[in-house]
Protein backbone atom coordinates (compact mmCIF):
# COMPACT_ATOMS: atom_id res chain seq x y z
CA UNK A 1 0.00 0.00 0.00
CA UNK A 2 1.54 3.26 -1.11
CA UNK A 3 2.46 5.59 1.76
CA UNK A 4 4.15 8.96 1.90
CA UNK A 5 7.35 9.43 3.92
CA UNK A 6 7.26 12.73 5.77
CA UNK A 7 8.96 14.41 8.71
CA UNK A 8 6.54 15.86 11.24
CA UNK A 9 6.29 16.67 14.90
CA UNK A 10 3.86 14.54 16.87
CA UNK A 11 1.19 17.23 17.04
CA UNK A 12 1.26 17.66 13.27
CA UNK A 13 0.99 13.90 12.80
CA UNK A 14 -2.16 13.85 14.94
CA UNK A 15 -3.57 16.75 12.95
CA UNK A 16 -2.96 14.91 9.69
CA UNK A 17 -4.72 11.84 11.01
CA UNK A 18 -7.69 13.97 12.01
CA UNK A 19 -7.67 15.74 8.65
CA UNK A 20 -7.97 12.43 6.84
CA UNK A 21 -10.56 10.94 9.15
CA UNK A 22 -13.83 12.45 7.85
CA UNK A 23 -14.28 14.23 11.17
CA UNK A 24 -17.46 16.31 11.49
CA UNK A 25 -16.80 18.54 14.46
CA UNK A 26 -13.72 19.81 16.26
CA UNK A 27 -13.91 22.01 19.33
CA UNK A 28 -10.74 22.70 21.25
CA UNK A 29 -9.03 25.21 23.47
CA UNK A 30 -5.30 25.71 23.10
CA UNK A 31 -2.88 24.58 25.81
CA UNK A 32 0.81 23.83 25.57
CA UNK A 33 1.93 21.35 24.25
CA UNK A 34 -1.19 20.55 22.22
CA UNK A 35 -1.30 23.92 20.48
CA UNK A 36 0.29 22.71 17.26
CA UNK A 37 -2.57 20.21 16.82
CA UNK A 38 -5.21 22.94 16.81
CA UNK A 39 -3.05 25.37 14.83
CA UNK A 40 -2.40 22.79 12.13
CA UNK A 41 -6.06 21.79 12.00
CA UNK A 42 -7.00 25.44 11.55
CA UNK A 43 -4.48 25.75 8.71
CA UNK A 44 -6.14 22.78 7.03
CA UNK A 45 -9.56 24.31 7.54
CA UNK A 46 -8.57 27.66 6.09
CA UNK A 47 -6.83 26.22 3.04
CA UNK A 48 -9.68 23.82 2.34
CA UNK A 49 -7.80 20.58 3.00
CA UNK A 50 -10.26 19.83 5.78
CA UNK A 51 -13.95 20.52 5.77
CA UNK A 52 -15.35 20.12 9.24
CA UNK A 53 -17.16 22.34 11.71
CA UNK A 54 -14.71 24.02 14.08
CA UNK A 55 -15.97 25.78 17.19
CA UNK A 56 -13.59 28.15 18.94
CA UNK A 57 -14.68 27.58 22.51
CA UNK A 58 -13.82 29.58 25.61
CA UNK A 59 -12.49 26.70 27.73
CA UNK A 60 -11.79 23.00 27.74
CA UNK A 61 -14.98 22.40 29.69
CA UNK A 62 -16.86 23.92 26.77
CA UNK A 63 -14.73 22.05 24.25
CA UNK A 64 -15.74 18.68 25.59
CA UNK A 65 -19.33 19.78 26.09
CA UNK A 66 -19.50 20.92 22.48
CA UNK A 67 -18.14 17.67 21.09
CA UNK A 68 -20.54 15.68 23.25
CA UNK A 69 -23.36 17.59 21.59
CA UNK A 70 -21.85 16.93 18.17
CA UNK A 71 -21.35 13.28 18.96
CA UNK A 72 -24.94 12.90 20.11
CA UNK A 73 -26.04 14.52 16.86
CA UNK A 74 -24.33 11.61 15.13
CA UNK A 75 -21.08 13.29 14.21
CA UNK A 76 -17.49 12.12 14.36
CA UNK A 77 -15.79 14.42 16.83
CA UNK A 78 -12.31 15.35 18.00
CA UNK A 79 -10.75 17.47 20.67
CA UNK A 80 -7.31 17.78 22.24
CA UNK A 81 -5.94 18.97 25.54
CA UNK A 82 -3.35 18.46 28.27
CA UNK A 83 -2.76 18.95 31.98
CA UNK A 84 -4.97 21.65 33.49
CA UNK A 85 -7.15 21.58 30.39
CA UNK A 86 -7.94 17.94 31.04
CA UNK A 87 -8.46 18.91 34.64
CA UNK A 88 -10.98 21.53 33.65
CA UNK A 89 -12.85 18.92 31.59
CA UNK A 90 -13.11 16.55 34.55
CA UNK A 91 -16.82 16.63 35.22
CA UNK A 92 -17.66 16.38 31.55
CA UNK A 93 -15.38 13.36 31.02
CA UNK A 94 -17.81 11.23 33.00
CA UNK A 95 -20.73 12.62 31.00
CA UNK A 96 -19.04 11.69 27.71
CA UNK A 97 -18.48 8.11 28.74
CA UNK A 98 -21.84 7.78 30.46
CA UNK A 99 -23.64 9.00 27.35
CA UNK A 100 -21.56 6.60 25.23
CA UNK A 101 -20.10 9.24 22.93
CA UNK A 102 -17.23 7.92 20.77
CA UNK A 103 -15.15 11.08 21.06
CA UNK A 104 -11.44 11.02 20.18
CA UNK A 105 -9.25 13.21 22.35
CA UNK A 106 -5.53 13.61 21.87
CA UNK A 107 -3.80 14.33 25.16
CA UNK A 108 -0.24 15.62 24.99
CA UNK A 109 0.60 14.37 28.46
CA UNK A 110 1.78 17.17 30.68
CA UNK A 111 2.37 17.60 34.39
CA UNK A 112 -0.46 18.95 36.50
CA UNK A 113 0.16 22.26 38.26
CA UNK A 114 1.07 23.34 40.88
CA UNK A 115 3.81 24.25 40.45
CA UNK A 116 3.29 25.10 36.78
CA UNK A 117 5.16 22.76 34.48
CA UNK A 118 4.51 22.23 30.81
CA UNK A 119 6.56 19.10 30.28
CA UNK A 120 5.88 15.39 29.86
CA UNK A 121 4.34 13.64 32.84
CA UNK A 122 1.41 11.25 33.15
CA UNK A 123 -0.31 12.96 36.08
CA UNK A 124 -2.97 14.49 33.85
CA UNK A 125 -4.21 11.31 32.21
CA UNK A 126 -3.76 9.18 35.31
CA UNK A 127 -6.00 11.55 37.19
CA UNK A 128 -8.76 10.56 34.77
CA UNK A 129 -8.21 6.84 34.70
CA UNK A 130 -11.56 6.06 36.26
CA UNK A 131 -13.62 8.34 34.04
CA UNK A 132 -14.65 5.52 31.71
CA UNK A 133 -12.48 6.62 28.79
CA UNK A 134 -10.25 4.20 26.91
CA UNK A 135 -6.59 5.21 27.03
CA UNK A 136 -3.73 4.43 24.66
CA UNK A 137 -0.11 5.49 25.13
CA UNK A 138 1.98 6.30 22.04
CA UNK A 139 5.74 5.87 21.98
CA UNK A 140 6.67 8.00 18.97
CA UNK A 141 5.35 10.18 16.15
CA UNK A 142 4.42 7.26 13.88
CA UNK A 143 2.30 5.81 16.69
CA UNK A 144 0.68 9.19 17.31
CA UNK A 145 -0.53 9.18 13.70
CA UNK A 146 -1.46 5.48 13.50
CA UNK A 147 -3.15 5.20 16.89
CA UNK A 148 -5.23 8.35 16.31
CA UNK A 149 -6.64 6.83 13.11
CA UNK A 150 -7.34 3.53 14.80
CA UNK A 151 -8.92 5.28 17.78
CA UNK A 152 -11.80 6.52 15.64
CA UNK A 153 -12.66 3.00 14.51
CA UNK A 154 -12.31 1.49 17.95
CA UNK A 155 -14.45 4.08 19.71
CA UNK A 156 -17.29 4.00 17.20
CA UNK A 157 -17.81 0.24 17.25
CA UNK A 158 -21.29 -0.71 18.42
CA UNK A 159 -19.85 -3.13 20.96
CA UNK A 160 -17.67 -0.39 22.46
CA UNK A 161 -19.17 3.11 21.86
CA UNK A 162 -16.92 4.88 24.35
CA UNK A 163 -14.64 7.92 24.19
CA UNK A 164 -10.89 7.45 23.95
CA UNK A 165 -7.75 9.37 24.93
CA UNK A 166 -4.77 9.02 22.64
CA UNK A 167 -1.84 9.99 24.85
CA UNK A 168 1.38 11.36 23.41
CA UNK A 169 4.11 12.61 25.74
CA UNK A 170 4.29 16.37 25.82
CA UNK A 171 7.24 17.80 23.88
CA UNK A 172 8.85 14.37 23.69
CA UNK A 173 6.42 13.39 20.95
CA UNK A 174 4.29 16.48 20.44
CA UNK A 175 7.20 18.76 19.49
CA UNK A 176 9.74 16.19 18.33
CA UNK A 177 10.22 15.83 14.63
CA UNK A 178 10.52 12.28 13.40
CA UNK A 179 10.12 10.60 10.08
CA UNK A 180 6.92 8.66 9.59
CA UNK A 181 4.76 7.17 6.89
CA UNK A 182 1.37 8.65 6.14
CA UNK A 183 -1.37 6.74 4.34
CA UNK A 184 -3.02 8.22 1.28
CA UNK A 185 -6.15 10.28 1.86
CA UNK A 186 -8.29 7.88 -0.19
CA UNK A 187 -7.07 4.88 1.78
CA UNK A 188 -7.95 6.51 5.08
CA UNK A 189 -11.29 7.67 3.69
CA UNK A 190 -12.15 4.08 2.93
CA UNK A 191 -10.89 2.90 6.31
CA UNK A 192 -12.83 5.66 8.07
CA UNK A 193 -16.00 6.36 6.08
CA UNK A 194 -18.29 9.11 7.46
CA UNK A 195 -19.88 8.10 10.75
CA UNK A 196 -23.38 6.67 10.70
CA UNK A 197 -24.80 6.70 14.21
CA UNK A 198 -27.85 4.56 14.91
CA UNK A 199 -29.13 6.60 17.84
CA UNK A 200 -28.73 10.35 17.50
CA UNK A 201 -30.45 13.71 17.98
CA UNK A 202 -32.70 14.01 14.98
CA UNK A 203 -35.77 16.21 14.56
CA UNK A 204 -37.32 13.52 12.36
CA UNK A 205 -37.00 10.93 15.10
CA UNK A 206 -37.07 12.57 18.54
CA UNK A 207 -35.17 10.88 21.36
CA UNK A 208 -34.00 11.68 24.84
CA UNK A 209 -30.29 11.72 25.68
CA UNK A 210 -28.99 12.44 29.15
CA UNK A 211 -31.89 11.23 31.25
CA UNK A 212 -32.05 10.96 35.01
CA UNK A 213 -31.51 7.61 36.71
CA UNK A 214 -32.65 6.97 40.25
CA UNK A 215 -30.86 4.53 42.57
CA UNK A 216 -32.88 1.69 41.13
CA UNK A 217 -31.32 2.13 37.67
CA UNK A 218 -27.93 3.86 37.86
CA UNK A 219 -25.97 0.70 38.65
CA UNK A 220 -27.20 -1.07 35.53
CA UNK A 221 -26.03 1.79 33.29
CA UNK A 222 -22.57 1.53 34.79
CA UNK A 223 -22.62 -2.23 34.22
CA UNK A 224 -23.29 -1.49 30.53
CA UNK A 225 -20.23 0.77 30.47
CA UNK A 226 -18.08 -1.98 31.97
CA UNK A 227 -19.24 -4.31 29.21
CA UNK A 228 -18.36 -1.72 26.57
CA UNK A 229 -14.87 -0.97 27.83
CA UNK A 230 -14.07 -4.63 28.38
CA UNK A 231 -15.21 -5.41 24.84
CA UNK A 232 -12.37 -3.12 23.77
CA UNK A 233 -9.89 -5.74 25.01
CA UNK A 234 -11.06 -7.89 22.13
CA UNK A 235 -11.96 -5.06 19.76
CA UNK A 236 -8.64 -3.18 19.86
CA UNK A 237 -6.54 -6.08 18.51
CA UNK A 238 -9.21 -6.65 15.82
CA UNK A 239 -9.07 -3.02 14.69
CA UNK A 240 -5.28 -2.98 14.85
CA UNK A 241 -5.12 -6.06 12.65
CA UNK A 242 -7.28 -4.31 10.08
CA UNK A 243 -4.87 -1.36 10.17
CA UNK A 244 -1.89 -3.66 9.77
CA UNK A 245 -3.28 -4.78 6.41
CA UNK A 246 -3.27 -1.15 5.22
CA UNK A 247 -0.03 0.07 6.72
CA UNK A 248 2.15 -2.95 7.27
CA UNK A 249 2.62 -1.83 10.87
CA UNK A 250 1.66 -4.20 13.63
CA UNK A 251 0.26 -3.05 16.96
CA UNK A 252 -0.49 -5.09 20.07
CA UNK A 253 -1.91 -4.12 23.46
CA UNK A 254 1.54 -4.53 24.99
CA UNK A 255 4.93 -4.41 23.32
CA UNK A 256 7.33 -7.03 24.68
CA UNK A 257 11.08 -6.86 24.11
CA UNK A 258 13.35 -9.75 25.11
CA UNK A 259 10.56 -10.98 27.37
CA UNK A 260 10.98 -14.64 26.46
CA UNK A 261 12.76 -16.29 29.36
CA UNK A 262 13.31 -12.92 31.05
CA UNK A 263 14.05 -13.05 34.77
CA UNK A 264 13.88 -9.29 35.17
CA UNK A 265 11.37 -7.00 33.47
CA UNK A 266 11.20 -3.22 33.04
CA UNK A 267 7.57 -2.15 32.66
CA UNK A 268 6.72 1.34 31.44
CA UNK A 269 4.43 3.38 29.19
CA UNK A 270 4.94 6.13 26.64
CA UNK A 271 8.26 7.42 25.32
CA UNK A 272 10.42 5.96 28.07
CA UNK A 273 9.47 2.48 26.86
CA UNK A 274 12.08 2.92 24.15
CA UNK A 275 14.67 3.81 26.75
CA UNK A 276 13.64 0.74 28.73
CA UNK A 277 14.23 -1.46 25.68
CA UNK A 278 17.68 0.04 25.26
CA UNK A 279 18.44 -0.43 28.96
CA UNK A 280 17.28 -4.05 28.76
CA UNK A 281 19.51 -4.69 25.74
CA UNK A 282 22.51 -3.15 27.52
CA UNK A 283 21.92 -5.23 30.65
CA UNK A 284 21.62 -8.36 28.50
CA UNK A 285 25.15 -7.63 27.25
CA UNK A 286 26.24 -7.97 30.88
CA UNK A 287 24.54 -11.31 31.14
CA UNK A 288 21.39 -10.23 32.99
CA UNK A 289 18.22 -11.77 31.58
CA UNK A 290 16.33 -8.50 31.31
CA UNK A 291 13.30 -7.82 29.17
CA UNK A 292 11.17 -4.71 28.68
CA UNK A 293 7.38 -4.55 28.51
CA UNK A 294 5.61 -1.48 27.21
CA UNK A 295 1.91 -1.18 28.01
CA UNK A 296 0.20 0.45 25.04
CA UNK A 297 -3.46 0.01 25.95
CA UNK A 298 -3.93 1.27 29.52
CA UNK A 299 -7.73 1.46 29.70
CA UNK A 300 -9.07 -1.13 29.55
CA UNK A 301 -6.03 -2.63 31.23
CA UNK A 302 -4.92 -5.78 29.39
CA UNK A 303 -4.70 -7.83 32.55
CA UNK A 304 -4.41 -11.21 30.87
CA UNK A 305 -1.61 -10.23 28.52
CA UNK A 306 0.36 -8.46 31.23
CA UNK A 307 -0.07 -11.33 33.67
CA UNK A 308 1.03 -13.81 31.04
CA UNK A 309 4.09 -11.73 30.21
CA UNK A 310 5.12 -11.27 33.83
CA UNK A 311 4.04 -14.44 35.61
CA UNK A 312 7.42 -16.15 35.28
CA UNK A 313 9.51 -13.04 35.90
CA UNK A 314 11.28 -12.88 39.29
CA UNK A 315 12.06 -9.19 39.51
CA UNK A 316 9.68 -6.63 38.04
CA UNK A 317 10.66 -2.97 37.83
CA UNK A 318 7.47 -0.95 37.34
CA UNK A 319 8.02 2.64 36.29
CA UNK A 320 5.36 5.26 36.84
CA UNK A 321 5.59 8.72 35.36
CA UNK A 322 3.31 10.15 38.03
CA UNK A 323 2.72 9.99 41.75
CA UNK A 324 -0.45 8.62 43.23
CA UNK A 325 -0.23 10.70 46.39
CA UNK A 326 -0.86 8.75 49.54
CA UNK A 327 -0.96 5.41 47.74
CA UNK A 328 1.57 2.66 48.29
CA UNK A 329 2.60 2.77 44.65
CA UNK A 330 1.90 4.49 41.36
CA UNK A 331 -0.98 3.75 38.96
CA UNK A 332 0.84 1.19 36.82
CA UNK A 333 2.10 -0.58 39.93
CA UNK A 334 -1.44 -0.66 41.31
CA UNK A 335 -2.71 -2.27 38.08
CA UNK A 336 0.03 -4.89 37.87
CA UNK A 337 0.57 -6.03 41.44
CA UNK A 338 -2.86 -7.63 42.06
CA UNK A 339 -2.47 -9.65 38.88
CA UNK A 340 0.53 -11.43 40.34
CA UNK A 341 -1.00 -12.03 43.75
CA UNK A 342 -1.05 -15.66 44.66
CA UNK A 343 1.09 -16.81 41.73
CA UNK A 344 3.51 -19.58 42.49
CA UNK A 345 6.73 -17.70 43.11
CA UNK A 346 5.57 -14.24 44.10
CA UNK A 347 7.96 -11.91 42.33
CA UNK A 348 9.70 -8.84 43.67
CA UNK A 349 7.83 -5.84 42.30
CA UNK A 350 9.77 -2.61 42.73
CA UNK A 351 7.96 0.59 41.83
CA UNK A 352 9.86 3.69 40.74
CA UNK A 353 8.49 7.17 40.20
CA UNK A 354 10.40 8.85 37.40
CA UNK A 355 10.34 11.59 34.80
CA UNK A 356 8.01 13.95 36.64
CA UNK A 357 7.54 17.35 35.05
CA UNK A 358 9.51 16.27 32.00
CA UNK A 359 12.66 15.23 33.88
CA UNK A 360 14.80 13.07 31.65
CA UNK A 361 15.12 9.38 32.45
CA UNK A 362 18.27 7.79 31.07
CA UNK A 363 18.97 4.14 30.42
CA UNK A 364 21.61 4.31 33.18
CA UNK A 365 18.94 5.40 35.66
CA UNK A 366 16.92 2.34 34.66
CA UNK A 367 19.98 0.18 35.29
CA UNK A 368 20.22 1.78 38.76
CA UNK A 369 16.55 0.98 39.35
CA UNK A 370 17.15 -2.63 38.35
CA UNK A 371 20.07 -2.87 40.76
CA UNK A 372 17.92 -1.53 43.59
CA UNK A 373 15.22 -4.05 42.71
CA UNK A 374 17.73 -6.89 42.71
CA UNK A 375 18.96 -5.79 46.16
CA UNK A 376 15.35 -5.86 47.43
CA UNK A 377 14.97 -9.37 46.09
CA UNK A 378 18.07 -10.43 48.02
CA UNK A 379 16.69 -9.07 51.29
CA UNK A 380 13.36 -10.78 50.62
CA UNK A 381 11.37 -7.54 50.42
CA UNK A 382 8.72 -8.53 47.85
CA UNK A 383 6.83 -5.27 47.39
CA UNK A 384 8.85 -2.33 48.62
CA UNK A 385 7.11 1.02 48.82
CA UNK A 386 7.35 3.15 45.66
CA UNK A 387 10.47 5.28 45.56
CA UNK A 388 11.60 8.20 43.45
CA UNK A 389 14.17 7.56 40.78
CA UNK A 390 16.52 10.50 40.60
CA UNK A 391 15.23 12.86 43.28
CA UNK A 392 17.74 15.17 44.94
CA UNK A 393 17.59 14.62 48.68
CA UNK B 1 -53.45 -0.04 53.88
CA UNK B 2 -49.69 0.46 53.52
CA UNK B 3 -48.67 1.89 50.20
CA UNK B 4 -46.00 -0.26 48.50
CA UNK B 5 -42.91 1.47 47.12
CA UNK B 6 -42.94 2.16 43.38
CA UNK B 7 -40.28 -0.34 42.36
CA UNK B 8 -42.14 -3.25 43.83
CA UNK B 9 -45.09 -2.48 41.59
CA UNK B 10 -43.31 -1.90 38.26
CA UNK B 11 -40.92 -4.57 36.98
CA UNK B 12 -37.35 -3.21 36.72
CA UNK B 13 -35.24 -3.98 33.64
CA UNK B 14 -31.83 -5.69 33.68
CA UNK B 15 -28.73 -4.01 32.21
CA UNK B 16 -28.85 -6.03 29.01
CA UNK B 17 -32.36 -4.95 28.09
CA UNK B 18 -31.95 -1.29 29.02
CA UNK B 19 -31.09 1.24 26.35
CA UNK B 20 -27.45 2.30 26.51
CA UNK B 21 -26.41 5.38 28.40
CA UNK B 22 -29.92 6.24 29.48
CA UNK B 23 -31.03 7.01 25.94
CA UNK B 24 -34.78 6.88 25.45
CA UNK B 25 -35.28 6.32 21.77
CA UNK B 26 -39.07 6.48 21.61
CA UNK B 27 -40.77 9.76 22.45
CA UNK B 28 -43.72 10.07 24.81
CA UNK B 29 -42.42 7.28 27.01
CA UNK B 30 -43.64 8.90 30.20
CA UNK B 31 -47.13 7.62 29.37
CA UNK B 32 -45.99 4.16 30.49
CA UNK B 33 -44.79 5.49 33.82
CA UNK B 34 -47.73 5.47 36.22
CA UNK B 35 -46.89 8.52 38.30
CA UNK B 36 -50.13 8.08 40.21
CA UNK B 37 -48.18 5.75 42.43
CA UNK B 38 -46.35 8.77 43.91
CA UNK B 39 -49.68 9.82 45.43
CA UNK B 40 -49.35 9.13 49.12
CA UNK B 41 -51.35 11.77 50.92
CA UNK B 42 -54.70 12.48 49.33
CA UNK B 43 -56.80 11.90 46.23
CA UNK B 44 -59.57 14.05 44.68
CA UNK B 45 -63.13 12.72 44.67
CA UNK B 46 -65.78 14.49 42.59
CA UNK B 47 -69.41 14.71 43.77
CA UNK B 48 -71.01 14.49 40.34
CA UNK B 49 -74.46 15.39 41.71
CA UNK B 50 -73.23 18.94 42.31
CA UNK B 51 -70.88 19.27 39.30
CA UNK B 52 -71.90 22.08 36.89
CA UNK B 53 -69.64 20.90 34.02
CA UNK B 54 -67.74 24.18 34.01
CA UNK B 55 -64.52 22.24 33.10
CA UNK B 56 -62.30 24.44 35.22
CA UNK B 57 -60.82 21.32 36.87
CA UNK B 58 -60.23 19.80 33.42
CA UNK B 59 -58.40 22.94 32.28
CA UNK B 60 -56.37 23.46 35.47
CA UNK B 61 -55.09 19.93 36.10
CA UNK B 62 -51.30 20.16 35.57
CA UNK B 63 -50.78 16.53 34.57
CA UNK B 64 -53.38 16.65 32.89
CA UNK B 65 -55.31 13.62 34.12
CA UNK B 66 -58.91 14.85 34.13
CA UNK B 67 -60.82 13.85 31.02
CA UNK B 68 -64.19 14.87 29.61
CA UNK B 69 -66.56 11.97 29.09
CA UNK B 70 -69.24 11.62 26.43
CA UNK B 71 -71.97 12.36 28.93
CA UNK B 72 -70.40 15.72 29.59
CA UNK B 73 -69.09 14.95 33.07
CA UNK B 74 -65.39 14.65 33.91
CA UNK B 75 -63.44 11.71 35.27
CA UNK B 76 -60.06 11.53 36.97
CA UNK B 77 -57.43 9.02 35.82
CA UNK B 78 -55.95 7.94 39.16
CA UNK B 79 -53.03 6.18 37.43
CA UNK B 80 -51.59 9.63 36.77
CA UNK B 81 -53.13 11.82 39.48
CA UNK B 82 -50.47 12.98 41.96
CA UNK B 83 -52.95 14.43 44.43
CA UNK B 84 -51.86 18.05 44.14
CA UNK B 85 -55.35 19.34 44.94
CA UNK B 86 -55.52 22.09 42.31
CA UNK B 87 -58.83 20.73 40.99
CA UNK B 88 -60.42 20.87 44.46
CA UNK B 89 -58.96 24.32 45.06
CA UNK B 90 -60.34 25.77 41.80
CA UNK B 91 -63.78 24.15 41.65
CA UNK B 92 -66.26 27.05 41.87
CA UNK B 93 -68.99 24.95 43.51
CA UNK B 94 -66.55 23.02 45.70
CA UNK B 95 -67.82 19.61 44.60
CA UNK B 96 -64.32 18.12 44.60
CA UNK B 97 -62.96 16.97 47.93
CA UNK B 98 -59.46 15.78 48.79
CA UNK B 99 -59.85 12.51 50.63
CA UNK B 100 -56.93 10.94 52.55
CA UNK B 101 -55.30 8.24 50.43
CA UNK B 102 -55.14 5.90 53.36
CA UNK B 103 -58.92 5.36 53.20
Amino acid sequence: MKQKSVALVGDQAVAHAVRQSNVDLIAAYPITPQTIIVETLNEFLSNGELSARYINVESEHSALSAVIGGSLAGGRTFTATASQGLGLMQEVLYVASGLRCPIIMAVTTRAMSAPINIHADHSDVMGSRDAGWMQIFCENVQEAYDLTLMAFRLAERDDVLLPIMVNLDGFLISHTMEDLKILEDSVVSEYLPPRVASLKLDPERPMTFGSFALPDYYTEFKRQQVEGIENALRAAPEEWKRFEALSGRKYTVTRPHFMDGAEIALVSMGTSAGTARYAASKMREDGLKVGALSVRLFRPFPSEEVKKALVNVNVIVVMDRTVSFGAYGGPLFNEITPLLYGTNDSPTIANFIYGLGGRDVTWRMMVDATEIALKKKKTGEKIPKAQFLGVRE
Amino acid sequence: MRRKFLSSKQKLKGWKEMEMGGTISTPGSSVDFKVGEFRTIQRPVIDLSRCTKCYICWAECPEPCIYRKEDGFVEIDYDFCKGCGICAEDCPVKCIHMVPEAE
